[in-house]
């Protein structure tokens, strides 16, 4: 018994100097490379991170989401799709821990499934939406004149559509689908990143530190994606994150009208939209999903805010 | 080695139209060290970044080393004239790690044993080891101030331009800065062009220098004339009047130029 | 013992910035006493010169601890004060200068509406009169033209008259005594003094006290009567002006020596060997000359 003791606290001393070294490796005045010091740097920043309480909740919510999304079969003790009639507009009980809906399926095996469906919708809206925003908001603001005029007026052409009217005429042209409701939400969010990633340039390019890599013979491009585009990742980050929680409510509402996912595809905003003419009597039905968006754009406005504490250059330093 | 004649440059357009810089001439000889003095507005870090390339849209003629310069500058150019900024906290990336800052033109004009060239330039401005993996937000204004000297050192130019290199520094950092200056022009035989407003750091620096007001030259004064206050133009008697500390009889007497 | 003339006095005054990686101690036991004179505080980046000024009136932000023993002017003990009777000195009786006149002015209202602001809250008169005393302080800060200035924004104005208009803005409510933060740092050295001799006959003028903060030691040398210096958040030496060249003290010698001239041709610049004795509490205090009030 002592033995054992004395092993698990041997096991504990190990990892207790393990933890101090690799923290005193990080934390160290004088790295001794570019990965130690880049490190250092991450785990600062995490640390900042971590004492915002409900930043770390947002975090953990949405780490939660991608888990849901990822072990979906597991989780969820029904097909999405089946459906039962005689079990339907079932309120909340051991079998249907959310109720079933107006054609007997599972809500809460719905509600799961559509995690998936949410991730992949603001998963592709970013991709898209950032990386063209990014890069027109950098060249337009870096050569400014004419190119700026030309960028900047094309980009407000895509931020006069509204996005419900796109996705209308994108379903009228190529039918309906949640492919087209991605394209329609990411065509018209990357001007707000244009603009943002405008802005920031414009404030760095008169910085001495970009003058100096002129003088050393640097290209524009070199300068963009090597000097400029670091500086505006952090305002764009959070951004960008803060915008999730409105892509989601967005692709809801689309799915609402319809326009988005099409049944029986479990997709929150569709179910909402379903669950419209069953409010009274069978709340469940819209109010499940309609938590389910609501929880997760929670999530990300508090992550959102929780990063730009951490990310915000004013307060670096 | 650096010959400037007839140097203009106009910035805005008609009524606010700027007269900047006005026939502006001097010649400085290769392991000279040259000083520009002058207040603000004067056009001295004007006619420095006509020089460097970071304006282009000036007049007159620039030769460097005997070569006419154009507007347009290339990789060339950056190897043979380097420029080392006034504000220590502006000029140095402020997510770019020391190493990176000083990799990036070796990486840029393709030179190759690129690690023993970062080594070697940290240890000329006197930074050891420990400061090559930081960032700039870890280090002093004196420390920034010699990586940028570091910065400029590594393409191993031929004319160093000095924009106001210290004012923004400790007057104790700013001696140790100085010093280093000169122990590297003599160790590689360069030549300085330094702007400054202090006639005292224009003094310790400089053997010649042109005093300019309102974009023109108002005199060009050897070192040994500064020391001696040996001065003609009236401007340049008060600019040395009142670096000499606060005098309220004098300060009565000063006129607007 | 209070002097007759005496407006200020601090005694043992200890500022503390806690921060993640430890607490700061930014000035550490500094006293010193003021009257009607020009006293300058020297130092360099870091030692606690601008605390100093700022803790007087109370103008650091809330996490900044500021304990002392005595600070005191004209006899009120200004440690005890509420914010509400702070206020009523701040400005009235104790005013402050800062460096950048482009950061201290407000940029959307003009420069005589601002100083007349500034007489109205502590005066209580309608706007005409201050309209008119407003014109009068323009003047004495030897603006030549004050109705067409008054009228100008601050962006309008070179950095020379906004600095003349920020110490007409602070000593138009008649203060006894005046915080100069490195009034004239941002400035042309021509202007500079110019500026400077403005403040001088004002502050001789009108009998005041006046706090030079700064970092130039020969400026502060040639416009103030007594220097004090800073280093590491104490003061190493209180010395007269006139006999600051001829200092003993490791620190200020240390300082002058580095100092490059315009009539000497040196080698070299000889740089400061920092001594860590400097700091320990005992150094400085065997060595003190006059001015320190224990």
């Amino acid at each position: 018994m002592q033995e054992t003791q004395y092993g698990v606290n041997k096991l504990m001393a190990d990892q207790q100097t393990i933890y101090n070294r690799a923290k005193e490796w990080l934390l160290t005045d004088t790295p001794a490379s570019a990965f130690q010091a880049a490190a250092g740097r991450a785990y600062l920043g995490l640390l900042e991170f971590l004492k915002n309480r409900l930043a770390v909740l947002g975090l953990l919510i949405i780490i939660a989401l991608v888990f849901i999304a990822l072990f979906a079969p597991y989780i969820a003790p029904f097909d999405p799709i089946l459906t039962n009639l005689s079990q339907r507009l079932q309120p909340f009980s051991a079998e249907h821990i959310f109720g079933t809906d107006e054609v007997g399926r599972d809500i809460f095996s719905r509600v799961v499934w559509g995690s998936r469906l949410t991730l992949y919708i603001i998963g592709l809206v970013a991709i898209i939406a950032a990386p063209v925003g990014i890069i027109v908001g950098t060249v337009s603001g870096y050569f400014g004149g004419f190119v700026d005029t030309v960028l900047m007026r094309i980009t407000d052409i895509f931020l006069a559509f509204p996005k419900l009217i796109l996705a209308l005429a994108f379903v009228a042209a190529l039918g309906p689908g949640i492919e087209n409701a991605i394209i329609a939400i990411a065509i018209t969010s990357w001007p707000p990143y244009a603009r943002i990633a405008r802005g920031e340039t414009i404030t760095i390019r008169n910085s001495d530190f970009i003058r100096a890599i002129k003088l050393q013979g640097a290209g524009a491009i070199r300068i963009i994606i090597r000097h400029v585009m670091p500086l505006c990742l952090s305002s764009l980050i959070v951004r960008v994150t803060l915008d999730m929680a409105g892509i989601i409510i967005t692709a809801a509402g689309l799915g609402f009208l319809g326009l988005g996912a099409q049944p029986p595809s479990p997709e929150w905003g569709a179910m909402t939209s379903s669950g419209r003419a069953y409010i009274l009597d069978h709340w469940w039905l819209i109010t499940m999903p309609g938590m389910a968006i609501f929880v997760v754009s929670l999530a990300f406005n508090l992550l959102g805010d929780g990063l730009r504490e951490v990310l915000d250059p004013k307060s670096d330093d | 080695m650096l010959n400037i004649s007839n140097l203009n440059i106009y910035f805005g357009h008609g009524s606010e139209k700027n007269h900047a810089l006005k026939d502006v001439s001097f010649e400085i000889k290769r392991g000279e060290s040259f000083g520009l003095v002058g207040e603000s507005g004067s056009g001295k870090s004007t006619v420095l970044n006509c020089i460097s390339g970071l304006l282009n849209h000036w007049q007159g003629t620039i030769e460097v080393d005997g070569e006419v310069v154009s507007q347009k500058r290339d990789l060339a150019f950056y190897r043979k004239v380097q420029l080392v900024f006034q504000d220590p906290y502006g000029s140095l990336h402020p997510r770019h790690t020391i190493d990176r800052t000083l990799k990036e033109p070796l990486a840029i004009h393709k030179f190759t044993d690129i690690n023993h060239r970062v080594e070697k330039v940290l240890s000329e401005v006197d930074l050891g080891s420990q400061f090559r993996f930081r960032y700039p937000h870890q280090l002093s204004g004196g420390q920034r101030q010699r990586v940028a000297v570091a910065r400029a050192l590594i393409l191993e130019p031929e004319i160093i331009l000095l924009d106001e290199p210290t004012s923004a520094l400790d007057v104790s950092i700013q001696a140790e800065v100085l010093n280093l200056l000169q122990d590297i022009r003599k160790e590689r035989n360069l030549t300085y062009v330094m702007v400054s407003h202090d006639l005292a750091v224009i003094s310790y620096m400089c053997e010649n220098c042109a005093v300019m007001s309102q974009g023109a030259v108002v005199e060009m004064i050897s070192a040994e004339q500064l020391q001696s206050g040996d001065l003609t133009q009236n401007y340049t008697k008060q600019l040395f009047t009142a670096s000499k500390g606060y005098d309220r009889a004098a300060i009565d007497l000063f006129q607007d130029f | 013992m209070i002097q007759q003339d005496q407006l200020l006095q601090v005694t043992n005054l200890n500022i503390i910035f806690p921060s993640p990686k430890g607490d700061v101690h930014a000035v550490k036991d500094i006293s010193f006493s003021l009257g009607k004179e020009k006293i300058g505080l020297v130092g360099e980046s870091g030692s606690g010169k601008s605390v100093t000024g700022r803790a007087i009136l109370r103008l650091l932000p809330p996490y900044a601890k500021v304990s002392a023993e005595e600070i005191s002017f004209k006899g009120q003990d200004l440690l005890s004060f509420s914010e509400k009777e702070l206020r009523r000195i701040r400005g009235k009786e104790i005013s402050m200068v800062m460096q950048d006149p482009k950061y201290s002015l407000n940029p959307v209202r003009t420069v005589g509406q601002q100083i007349s602001e500034a007489y109205i809250v502590h005066s209580k008169v309608s706007k005409s009169v201050a309209r008119e005393q407003t014109l009068k302080m323009l003047t004495a800060v030897r603006i030549r033209n004050p109705e067409q200035v008054y009228k100008l924004y601050p962006h309008e104005v070179s950095g020379g008259m906004g600095q003349r208009i920020m110490i007409a803005m602070m000593l138009i409510p008649e203060p006894s005594l005046l915080i100069a933060d490195e009034p004239t740092s941002a400035l042309d050295v021509t202007v500079q003094l110019q500026v400077l001799a403005i403040l001088d006959d004002l502050v001789t003028q009108r009998g005041m006290g006046l706090i030079f903060i700064s970092h130039d030691l020969e400026l502060v040398a040639s416009f103030c009567d007594r220097v004090i210096i800073m280093y590491g958040g104490r003061i190493m030496e209180v010395i007269n002006a006139a006999d600051l060249h001829n200092s003993t003290h490791p620190y200020t010698r240390g300082l002058l020596n580095c100092l490059p001239r315009i009539e000497g041709r040196n080698e070299r610049l000889s740089t400061l060997v920092r001594d860590d004795a400097w700091l320990d509490a005992d150094f400085w205090h065997s060595n003190d000359s006059d001015g320190i009030i224990i």
